[in-house]
């Protein structure tokens, strides 16, 4: 056997396997290209494939979600549990980890449950389960933010009698409102299924966004018959300067940056209920300002409840995040509230924005980088040093309020007659009033930092003239109170 | 290997016909591949890569915004992507469109680049030595150490909405 030619011709059959091998891989590796571009094509020319007819009175997101399935995935996360620094998506009791709390809402539902609201996914849930609702009665008013309401308003004002069709579509939400406010809760949630739904942002039909929570149309439109500076929300200064004709339409003259702050502030803002009718009512009608709204409650003669400890009529903030936004810098330079809370995504070729709602700080490259082009760890430093000076000027005034209360106590118990306390108890509810708008507001002083810095200035000043005002109203003789404990860290 | 080498004996036997047959069988597997892989090329749009075309840079969606600003910007009218993007020397502009097109190709088939995009210090240079390109004239007196952020800012630190227009 002539072993070095059959050598040469083994190894010459090596070379061609190794080569059809090589051009074999080759080949696989580019038609996996070609199949990777043909998706991305496919994406960049139809990414929304209508396989389900939604209308208006479609509240299951399940639904919609066949037709959108990208923007339903992102919106299913906000199931998700996660602290941040001062806030974030898990239910921890704000009693517990500010004590303090239980004596500024002492008499009301807040001194027996003040849990951190959860993400969009348990809006209903944590309603049915808070303590608030289960040793206190509450009205079906609650139910027009924490649901998907509109379907149930539409159906409940057609009841009522309000006219049919679909131009009447407000009208039937405005009188299914006031009848659901109205009712006890406890026979109006029987009347809902769903956590905020697509529904509640968006125009079936045309997916453009919408706002159709009946109190937010009440109360934006209060605020565009003001003259109150909106640059922000330029609209509202388009329809006065055209001589304020008829009303107010957000859904016809905002145009779609200021809708995707619209859609949000349906909801996360400052309300109260309204007369026997326990009608849902923004405080808008004299400006967005603390004391603005302030000066609303006021003039209404309205308080949420009487001080246990003082006898104050006292306010309750709720959770103020659109009007305290609207104070900020983001705000005026023209930044939506979806621009950081429901950046855009890229999936594919296809660009859609998160339906993931949560905090900014857990998502910083999407939502703080497309406008400021530095590193990830110089942006979380900076939001959280103006955190920090908040939380500062926030225990600062915790203790300003504690002496107060300490103050009118001690005054109170040497015999000062109640006419005497008047002054001392309206210093409070200003005071109180302050602090718990930047407390309940949902971003530890960020959407507005100087402004929150000034209503906490604000709030010290006035507890401590209260403290001395109940110092100065003891009877002769009468020891003063022993200063307080500070519970506060500088 | 029993197979293999009666392959090998074979081999011998008819070994001119079967040498046509196997150099046949690749050249035509080599075609195949050559015509697969260039109309993978044609499907992408390849050439056009090679343009300075700026409807070339949003083929992929990923600049879109980036496209659209630039059709606002005040440079809309003077310049393309190119002109400011890639050096205008021929190798160094082809070397930088070969360096971002492989960069920018993985990223958008692996799906792994960072968002939102951002330029790369070494574009950043190409960038800057365009911007004093053509304003040479104004800016003679201040231009000293194009690259080096140490001692010299890029024109876009302030000037940073020319190229594509207001960032929000």
């Amino acid at each position: 056997m002539n072993s070095r030619f059959s050598g040469r011709r083994g190894l010459a059959i090596w070379v061609y396997v190794a080569a059809l091998a090589v051009v074999a891989i080759a080949t696989f590796l580019i038609l996996l290209l070609y199949q990777n571009i043909v998706t991305r094509k496919a994406e960049a020319t139809q990414h929304v494939f209508r396989v389900v007819d939604v209308d208006d009175q479609t509240t299951d997101p399940a639904l919609w979600g066949k037709n959108y399935p990208r923007q339903y995935d992102s919106y299913r996360r906000t199931v998700d549990l996660v602290r941040t620094k001062y806030g974030g998506s898990e239910a921890f009791q704000h009693l517990d980890r500010d004590p303090i709390w239980r004596r500024i809402f002492a008499g009301y539902a807040f001194a027996v449950d003040y849990r951190e609201e959860r993400g969009h996914a348990y809006m209903l849930t944590d309603q049915r389960e808070t303590e608030r609702v289960h040793k206190f009665t509450q009205p079906g008013a609650c139910l027009q933010c924490h649901a998907s309401s509109i379907p149930m308003y539409i159906e409940q004002g057609l009841k009522a009698g309000a006219p049919a069709g679909k131009e009447n579509w407000e009208a039937q939400i405005q009188k299914g409102f006031e009848v659901v406010c109205a009712m006890p809760y406890s026979e109006a949630e029987k009347l809902v299924e769903h956590p905020v739904s697509c529904i509640d942002c968006h125009d079936a039909d045309t997916m453009n966004l919408r706002v159709s929570r009946p109190a937010f149309l009440n109360g934006i439109r209060a605020l565009a018959r003001s003259d109150y500076p909106t640059p922000h929300l330029p609209s509202i200064e388009r329809w006065r300067n055209e001589g304020r004709k008829d009303e107010y339409q957000p859904n016809t003259d905002a145009n779609r940056q200021e809708m995707r702050s619209m859609v949000c502030a349906q909801c996360h803002n400052e309300y109260y209920f309204k007369g026997p009718g326990k009608l849902v009512t923004h405080p808008w009608d004299n400006g967005l300002r603390v004391e603005q709204m302030e000066a609303y409650y006021d003039n209404a003669g309205y308080k949420d409840w009487t001080h246990q400890e003082t006898g104050a009529e006292v306010l309750k903030a709720q959770h103020p995040e659109f009007e305290m936004w609207s104070q900020g810098i983001h705000a005026r330079s023209g930044v939506a509230c979806a621009d950081c809370h429901m950046p855009y995504q890229r999936e594919g070729a296809i660009k859609v924005s998160n339906h993931h709602v949560r905090s900014p700080m857990l998502n910083v490259a999407a939502a703080c980088q497309s406008c400021h082009r530095i590193p990830e760890t110089e942006l979380r430093a900076r939001v959280e040093l103006i955190q920090d000076r908040n939380r500062a000027l926030l225990n600062r005034s915790q203790d300003a309020i504690m002496a107060l209360l300490d103050g009118v106590i001690h005054a109170k118990q040497a015999g000062v007659p109640d006419d005497q306390l008047a002054k001392a108890r309206a210093l409070q509810r200003k005071a109180q009033w302050r602090i718990d708008y930047v407390y309940a507001e949902n971003s530890m002083g960020f959407h507005a930092s100087q402004e929150a810095a000034r209503i906490l200035a604000e709030a010290i000043d006035y507890a401590r003239q209260g403290q001395v005002e109940a110092q100065s109203i003891l009877p002769v003789g009468t020891a003063q109170p022993k200063a307080p404990t500070r519970t506060g860290q500088d | 290997m029993l197979f293999l080498d009666t392959v090998t004996t074979r081999m011998k036997r008819v070994s001119t016909r079967w040498r046509i047959l196997l150099l046949l069988g690749l050249t035509g597997t080599l075609g195949l591949f050559a015509g697969i892989g260039t109309y993978t090329f044609y499907y992408a749009e390849g050439l056009s890569y090679f343009s300075d075309d700026p409807r070339a840079c949003v083929n992929c969606h990923v600049m879109r915004e980036h496209f659209d600003g630039w059709l606002k910007s005040p440079h809309h009218a003077v310049a393309t992507c190119n002109d400011c993007h890639t050096p205008t020397d021929f190798i160094g502009k082809y070397i930088t469109k070969a360096e971002n097109g492989y960069w920018h190709s993985k990223g958008f088939t692996l799906q792994d680049y960072h968002e939102p995009i951002m330029i790369r210090p070494s574009n950043s240079t190409v960038l800057q030595r365009n911007c004093v390109r053509c304003h040479q004239q104004f800016v003679s007196g201040i231009n000293t150490h194009v690259g080096n952020r140490r001692e010299m800012l890029d024109c876009v630190s302030c000037h940073r909405d020319v190229g594509h227009g207001p960032v929000r």
